[in-house]
């Protein structure tokens, strides 16, 4: 299978351990959902596959990486210079909040076309072009005009864009997206979404998408993972895992949910 | 009966050197009845926040007026609060940033309780009351996370027994699930306490599921208000329904939600 294998995944930090062996799989061209309450360990399973995880935890078990061109084992066990070739040009990340992952003071051309120079060895002039096609992409208005601005200059739903631009800038297989949209208005939040999806399908993204909101999931995700205290205790399809849940707990986090009936339609509760 | 909120036609306008005058608030009409919980809706920039600080006297009004129990509020300025209107009490979006980082929470709740109206309760029964341990009292605001923040931020709000709470997206900046429980959590206080809500936030499904009623705003106006039950389920304005259709439906279909 190409794509992401997280095997029996473990993350201890001062002693407490966070993750207990997280098993998922994200296969590329899907969107696969990591669903949980706050503290389930699923943005730190992220941060793990990222190894970008806090200073001075101890990490074990593999997550391989398999693209079709590049195979790699485990990316737990790479050195950082390899690990750093993996990310950006094979994995890239996108954040919850977008004013605080772009850098403040560079501008969004600068932003956008640093890492692709370094990894692609592109020059200034083709960097600037992929640039421009990438804001294109994801659908920022006027991107030539774009790229001299800064983050402060772009509103929420633009900045989270760009920061997509820059995730799959150096083409990456696979995306970790950790609660992309929760920082968003629900009509900004609906465009993201069907860009997140399109660039999925177009790309043959693995997407790994991090987020507490099962509409969300129910919306985007293909396959949806529910984590509870450092463990997946139910993976299946998004039709079976909202609609038919297996395990009690995924029952009860549906059920937790406030109910939903779809909006103006005035179906009782 | 006199509204414990009564917002009157008001409008609030900011001058922006070398683009001319935004109009925030135009011309808003809005009521909080006692006991009761009102939600306030709309996107980032409709101005729903400049309402939030109209109502508590620290924009000053181009037009219309503002009574709190039919008197009206004043503008703060160099002066303290009027006694009166400290019955009025705000919870900020960023508990980071409202919570004075060098004094124990004990002490900042303890300023709340010293101009309440009334016998306020013990510091340690506020703190129990939003879920936090008597104990926390002595702690500073760094040892708490984000959600336990606010929850401090509600106890001094509530400190002061007030009549009217408002929360400006008080749940905006925690952590996306623990958002739909803090909210729970101000609505339960707040009516304990026999004090109304206003309840600010760009989440209608949050909203609608802690608001008796539900106002929804688009730049600078109330286009719609009502019963929160009638407002979700049978939307009059089109911009309330492009909102709604645009929150995605937890039903495993793979539906993209309307843009």
């Amino acid at each position: 299978m190409t794509g992401l294998e997280i095997t029996g995944l473990t993350l201890e930090l001062n002693g407490r351990r966070i993750l207990d062996g997280v098993d998922v799989s994200a296969p590329a061209g899907q969107v696969t959902g990591l669903a949980g309450e706050s503290g389930s360990g699923k943005t730190m399973t992220g941060l793990a596959v990222m190894g970008l995880q806090p200073a001075g935890s101890k990490v074990g078990g593999t997550v391989s990486y398999d693209d079709g061109e590049v195979q790699v084992a485990d990316l737990l066990s790479l050195r950082p210079g390899a690990l750093n070739r993996m990310r950006a040009r094979r994995i890239a990340m996108v954040f919850q909040d977008p004013s605080s992952s772009l850098q403040p003071m560079l501008s969004i051309g600068a932003q956008l076309t640093d890492h692709v120079r370094h990894h692609l060895g592109l020059s200034r002039q083709a960097a600037r072009t992929r640039a421009v096609e990438l804001l294109e992409r994801v659908q920022v208005p006027s991107p030539e005009a774009a790229l001299k601005r800064y983050p402060h200059q772009f509103s929420g739903g633009q900045l989270q864009r760009i920061a997509f631009a820059i995730a799959i800038a150096c083409e990456p297989k696979v995306l970790i997206a950790d609660e992309p949209t929760t920082a968003l208005d629900v009509t900004v939040q609906a465009g993201v979404l069907r860009l997140l999806r399109g660039l999925t399908d177009d790309l043959g993204l693995a997407v790994l998408l991090v987020t507490h909101d099962l509409g969300v999931m129910s919306a985007v995700a293909d396959t949806v993972a529910v984590m509870r205290h450092g463990v997946v205790v139910e993976h299946g399809s998004r039709y079976q895992v909202i609609r038919e849940p297996r395990t009690e707990y995924a029952r009860e986090l549906v059920e937790s949910l406030p109910h939903t009936p779809p909006p103006g339609t005035g179906e009782p509760e | 009966m006199t509204a414990r909120l009564q917002v009157e036609a008001a409008t609030v306008t900011y001058r922006q050197p070398g683009r001319g005058v935004l109009t925030a608030v135009d011309g808003v009409d809005l009521r909080v009845e006692p006991g009761e919980v009102v939600g306030l809706v709309g996107e980032s920039g409709c101005g729903k926040s400049t309402l939030a600080r109209a109502a508590c006297g620290l924009e000053p009004l181009a037009g219309g007026r503002i009574l709190l129990d039919g008197e009206p509020v004043q503008r703060l300025g160099l002066r303290a609060r009027e006694v009166r209107l400290r019955r009025i009490q705000m919870v900020f979006q960023n508990p980071y940033a409202s919570l004075n980082p060098r004094r124990r929470v004990g002490a900042q709740i303890e300023d709340g309780r010293r101009v309440a109206a009334g016998a306020p309760a013990p510091v340690g029964e506020l703190l129990e009351s939003v879920g936090l341990d008597a104990a926390a009292a002595s702690r500073y605001p760094h040892e708490f996370s984000g959600g336990q923040r606010q929850r401090v931020a509600i106890a001094r709000a509530m400190a002061t027994r007030p009549d009217l709470l408002i929360g400006d997206e008080p749940i905006a900046s925690l952590d996306a699930s623990l958002q739909a429980r803090v909210a729970a959590l101000m609505r339960r206080v707040a009516l304990e306490n026999g004090a109304s809500l206003l309840f600010i936030s760009h989440d209608l499904a949050v909203v609608r599921a802690i608001a008796d009623r539900i106002a929804v705003m688009q730049s600078g106006r109330i286009v719609e208000q009502g019963p929160a039950e009638q407002v979700w389920a049978a939307p009059q304005h089109p911009y309330t329904r492009r909102l709604l259709a645009a929150i995605p439906v937890a039903d495993g279909l793979g539906r993209l939600p309307a843009v």
